[in-house]
Order: C-alpha cells, then sequence, then structure tokens
C-alpha cells in the first residue's frame, strides 16, 4: 500500500510542477504508472480528491494569485495557468470564489498599488533625460 | 529583524526571462506590474514552493539611468558571465538536473561531487549564472575543495 502511495504522491508532485501545461488525468496515471480508471480512484482515496479536481484546484489557486498580483489580461491568465477554454476558466473560477476572476480581481487594490514596487527605481527608469529642447542651439543672450 | 526579501539580476529581454524562469526552470511569477508613466515593468520571479522570497528581473537600464554606451556595457559584460549568480539549493541535484534538462535548460556541467555536495550550475539567456547543489556533510574524500 506504502508502495502505491508512493506513486500516487508522484503524480500529486507532478501535478502540483507541471500544472501549467496541457497536463491530463491520463498524464498523471502515466505516472504513477496506473490505469486511468483505478488511477482516479487511488488518488481519491488518498488525497480526498480526484485528480482532474485537484490538478483544477491548483490551477484556479495560481490564476487567483496572478490575479492579485499581476496586471495580466484575464484571459492571459486562463492559459497561463494551463487552461484552455475561458469560458470554462470563468465557470470554474466562479464556482470556487464565488465571483468572476474580473471581480474577483476588483475586489482587491490593484497590482499597481498592491504590489510593493521600489518607486525610486521606477521613477529611475523613466526620469526624463535634461533636455533643453533647441535651447541649445539658439544664441544665449547675454 | 531584517530580513532578505527580493534579489535582482540585470536581463537583456524581460519576456524571454520570464519564459525562461518559469517554462523552462519551472519557477512562477509572483508579480508583473507595469507602470506605464514610468516605462517600468517591476516583475519578479520565483519557486513555486518557496515563500517570501523573489528574484526581480530588470531589465538592462538606459538613459538616464545609464548613459547608451554604459548600458551596453553592462549587458555585454552580463553576456560575457560577469553578472550576479543565484545560489540554489535541491535535495536531489541529478534528479533536479535531468527534470530541468527536459525542461530545456542547458547546463554548464553535469552534477559533479565536491566536499560540500554535489552541484551543477547553469545560465540564463542574459547570461547571468544559476549554481545548483545539493548540499552534504562536507568530505574531503568526495572531492577537494574547488575543484
Amino acid at each position: 500500500m506504502a508502495t502505491a502511495t508512493r506513486y500516487l504522491l508522484a503524480a500529486k508532485d507532478l501535478a502540483d510542477a507541471r500544472y501549467v501545461e496541457p497536463l491530463t488525468v491520463s498524464d498523471l496515471a502515466k505516472a504513477a504508472g496506473m490505469s486511468r480508471a483505478h488511477f482516479s480512484r487511488q488518488f481519491r482515496d488518498a488525497f480526498g480528491e480526484a485528480p482532474h479536481q485537484y490538478l483544477l484546484t491548483r490551477r484556479l489557486e495560481r490564476a487567483a494569485a496572478l490575479l492579485r498580483n499581476t496586471d495580466w489580461a484575464v484571459t492571459d491568465i486562463c492559459f497561463a495557468v494551463g487552461l484552455t477554454s475561458l469560458g470554462s476558466f470563468v465557470t470554474s473560477f466562479g464556482r470556487v470564489y464565488g465571483r468572476t476572476p474580473r471581480q474577483y480581481r476588483e475586489s482587491f487594490p490593484p497590482a499597481q498599488r498592491h504590489i510593493r514596487i521600489p518607486m525610486c527605481v521606477a521613477r529611475a527608469y523613466g526620469r526624463r533625460q535634461n533636455r533643453t529642447f533647441r535651447e541649445a542651439d539658439a544664441p544665449i543672450e547675454a | 529583524m531584517i530580513k532578505l526579501a527580493n534579489a535582482q539580476l540585470w536581463v537583456r529581454d524581460q519576456d524571454e526571462a520570464l519564459a525562461f524562469y518559469t517554462k523552462n526552470v519551472g519557477w512562477e511569477v509572483l508579480a508583473d506590474v507595469s507602470v506605464p508613466e514610468w516605462n517600468f515593468r517591476w516583475l519578479v520571479v520565483g519557486p513555486a514552493d518557496q515563500e517570501g522570497f523573489g528574484v526581480v528581473l530588470m531589465p538592462v537600464p538606459g538613459p538616464p539611468m545609464l548613459d547608451e554606451t554604459s548600458g551596453a556595457q553592462l549587458a555585454e559584460l552580463v553576456a560575457k558571465g560577469a553578472g550576479g549568480t543565484i545560489f540554489l539549493e535541491t535535495d536531489d541535484c541529478q534528479a533536479a538536473y535531468d527534470d530541468l534538462s527536459a525542461r530545456g535548460v542547458v547546463f554548464n556541467d553535469p552534477p559533479t561531487e565536491q566536499a560540500y555536495g554535489i552541484d551543477t550550475s547553469f545560465r540564463d539567456p542574459s547570461g547571468n549564472n544559476i549554481r545548483l547543489t545539493q548540499v552534504l556533510e562536507f568530505s574531503l574524500d568526495r572531492g577537494g575543495q574547488g575543484s
């Protein structure tokens, strides 16, 4: 039993490490060396959650973090966490977080305020160069 | 108490660096916020299972922060390997080497036994060095210091 659990853990580790890739339950079952149906039952027994649900939960958690901490578009976040359908993403997100991704983002301060960006550094990048705008070419009057 | 929050690397292209550290190295984006009025993008990445520390991927600056010549020299120095180094630790150097190699990371050298453990290294697209070490009990039998 311990050996089987170890293989299941390998599949769970794979989901944790590679959820941004187009992983499927079949990939996880393969990592555990089990048939898909057997793997799904064993995974649920061991971890209390079906593998597809576990994978989706990881992706949605990550999406929530990206909604809070970046200014990426919702569509970009959907694809960045390994999901391929924006409609399914919005629906799944709503089931877990009780609101749309956009509403979830709006319930937090904007990332630009929420993230601690050292403004001295940002300003150093954006500071305009000292320019005289044609003054240098103009004769200097006494 | 003073603690380490973020460290910074100069990168030649933030999108290129972002793709490398997330897709190849397997890290997560901790923050990515643009400040258009300052023409600035705060981009932080880090290992998925380590909270409270991130690596800021900062573009090599141009004028007025650095004049064009100095900026180009800085990018060139990083490309020559004179930029910073990040020292990572792992429980299993060989497994990490195999995993990252499969993800497309090209290592400078294979996992090598040292007195302090087993380590290897790779570079990011800009030339920054990343050292990956499995720390073991110190033993000169495994390899001399600096070997």
